[in-house]
């Protein structure tokens, strides 16, 4: 377990390390000067240049790269010009927002999901079945942001319970729960379907297992059989889809934030593409690559501990 | 002649299917007694595993008994409360499975397991469960029980795992073993000790065993008594010396002329028998086997079969056999 963990982790860093590289690589193939376009087109030559020495730019590539390495690991992601603030600083402003809107909106389409999944394979065959099939197959293929505007049309509009945009007043928590409603029903309505289908699917594949079979041939009680025999291996997939989820669920949080007009991970991350804004760009990426990697690492972490076969196949 | 440990009587068993049911047992009457070795030969789809599975009480939740009566020690097992019917696996009748590297989940070791399977037996403290199966192991030839209990499944080999099977079957001293095709997904070595060791642990516990197989050689090994089933019928019930020297039933008949190891001319072609297994959605009136068989008269094809005796634990299922 320990070597599973170890290569495991390793694995993670490298990966870390090539994202960088990557997107160091991808900003540096955009066309465009990042201090022209932040001065607009009046600037002197004079003033374009401080701005690049400001935002190191005036260095060599390999330089640059060294330093971006360098300050990162140290915690430093750079400065950004245009706030006049650290980068860090200003993602660990917004992170909060977006990962309160990804673990709602995964937390409850968790719970819903598995309890759909559970329902489909009890009532398996019969019209109950079928029609959360169907449902779950509709949820799943209708994106979040037309969600997002029907739920702001129907809920804020029309109803107006809820309110449309923003995140709420900052230090009231009532409110901020009211703003987190509707982002985190659009964000994880579609989840509700994948999650249903994959733990039907696989908790009526392991049902069928001959050792359950065997553990009901010695006469264990049947919750004996559920929990300790079947749930211990059907829930594997549902960890390792959940982990993908959580990071797939915080670039998708783009476009609801958007819709929302929420701040968070997405909109500072659009507004600096826009401005052509390389440090917040690079450092929220960056951020974003190393929580997903840390998230996925635990749930392989966490699968291994709950199969064995897992860790064997590293040990060969 | 001892009361049966276990016996079926006219046991009619079918499967619940889209637009039907399949009638997969067909009045079905077997008993084995203690201490002996009861086979039940067949080809695939002919109903052995359903009975194996019906005798302990594992049929599917789309199978449903029609008719009949399973009795075990007396008891009529089919009557019984389900949670009593639980309570009796395990400790008075055990199932060894076909392949061992699925019978055991994946995720818990093999001591693990052998410790849950003992679910049954009262008043027992685990760590006398984990000794008594560590022992167990031990008795059924793993030269490591200690090692053998601490492993995952799969790291174990198949002969290994059959072995822990075994183990598990005999932990609680079960009056009967079932052994659905104990031996099909081993390699012929392996096969030949594992038969090997039943016979040994038949001879040292005196459980009844019922085996069943299409492996005709593991009978002639192992089995007093053999009862051939066809099409959910058991067609022929005889001792095992006087079923392979003197078969009655055309199908028996047939399905020994099939046996690789019993042809005796060099033909260089392997027999088999032409035709294949009636729908058993819609069972014929008269002889399953009639489309089959070489002797089938317009009789056979018209009504069904009588139960002939031909002796002390000798019947067939035909109307062209004379006592």
């Amino acid at each position: 377990m320990l070597r599973y963990a170890v290569k495991r982790v390793a694995l993670a860093i490298v990966i870390l390390f090539t994202v960088m590289l990557a997107m160091y690589a991808m900003v540096f193939l955009v066309p465009g000067d990042p201090a022209a376009l932040a001065l607009g087109p009046r600037a002197t030559p004079e003033l374009k240049a401080l701005l690049r020495e400001r935002m190191g730019l005036d260095e060599p590539v390999l330089m640059q790269v060294w330093h971006f390495f360098h300050n990162a690991a140290t915690g430093d992601l750079g400065y950004d010009v245009w706030s006049k603030r650290p980068v860090l600083d200003q993602i660990l402003e917004f992170f909060p927002n977006t990962l309160v809107l990804g673990v709602t909106a995964l937390g409850w389409a968790v719970v819903l999901g598995i309890a759909l999944g559970c329902a489909a394979v009890v009532w398996r065959g019969t019209v109950t079945d079928r029609l959360l099939g169907i449902l779950s197959v509709g949820l799943i293929s209708v994106p979040a942001f037309v969600v997002a505007i029907y739920a702001i049309l129907i809920f804020a509009v029309w109803l107006r319970w809820l309110p449309a945009i923003g995140a709420g007043t900052p230090g009231d928590i009532g409110s901020q729960l009211r703003a987190l409603v509707l982002p985190a029903f659009a964000l994880g309505i579609g989840w509700v379907g994948y999650l249903a289908r994959l733990v039907r699917a696989s908790l009526l594949e392991v049902m069928g297992e001959n050792y359950i079979r065997t553990a009901r041939a010695f006469g264990l009680p049947e919750r004996k059989v559920v929990f300790r025999y079947a749930l211990r291996v059907a829930i594997i997939p549902t960890i390792a889809l959940l982990a993908v989820g959580l990071g797939s669920i915080l670039s998708s949080a783009v476009f609801v934030e958007t819709v929302f007009g929420r701040p968070g991970i997405g909109t500072l991350i659009t507004g600096a593409v826009q401005k052509r804004n390389y440090p917040v760009v690079m450092g929220t990426v960056l951020f974003m690559t190393a929580f997903y990697l840390f998230i996925v690492t635990a749930a392989d972490l966490l699968i291994a501990r709950l199969d064995p076969r897992v860790r064997d196949v590293f040990r060969q | 002649m001892s009361e049966p440990v276990l016996s079926v009587e006219n046991l009619s068993l079918r499967y619940r299917v889209p637009g039907g049911a399949i009638a997969a047992l067909r009045n079905v009457s077997i008993a084995v007694r203690q201490g002996e070795v009861l086979g039940i030969a067949g080809e695939s789809g002919c109903g052995k595993s359903t009975l194996a599975a019906a005798m302990i009480d594992l049929v599917g939740t789309n199978a449903e008994v029609t008719s009949g009566v399973v009795r075990l020690n007396g008891r009529d097992i089919l009557a019984l409360s389900p949670v009593d019917r639980r309570r009796l696996r395990g400790r008075e009748i055990a199932m060894v499975f076909q392949d061992p590297m699925t019978a055991f989940s994946p995720v818990l070791t093999v001591g693990a397991q052998l410790v849950d399977f003992q679910f049954n037996l009262d008043g027992l403290a685990g760590r006398e469960k984990w000794r008594r199966a560590r022992d167990m192991l031990a008795r059924v030839g793993l030269s490591d029980p200690d090692h053998a209990m601490g492993r995952f499944p799969h790291e174990l080999s198949g002969g290994m795992r059959q072995r822990a099977a075994i183990a598990a079957a005999l932990l609680m001293r079960p009056s009967v073993l079932i052994a659905d095709e104990p031996t099909t997904a081993l390699d012929v070595t392996m096969e030949a000790q594992i038969v090997h060791l039943l016979r040994q642990l038949q001879a040292d516990y005196r459980c009844a065993i019922v085996i069943v197989t299409h492996h005709l050689g593991v009978i002639a090994e192992l089995c007093d008594r053999v009862a051939v089933m066809y099409a959910g019928e058991v067609v022929e019930e005889a001792p095992v010396d006087a079923l392979f020297h003197d078969p009655r039933h055309p199908y028996t008949r047939a399905l020994l002329a099939c046996d690789p190891a019993r042809i005796e001319a060099a033909t260089g072609r392997l027999p088999a028998i032409g035709g294949r297994l009636p729908d058993l959605s819609s069972p014929p009136t008269g002889c399953s086997f009639a489309d089959r068989c070489g002797i089938a008269t317009d009789r056979c094809r018209a009504a069904p079969p009588p139960r002939v005796g031909l002796g002390p634990d000798r019947n067939a299922l035909c109307h062209e056999v004379a006592p």
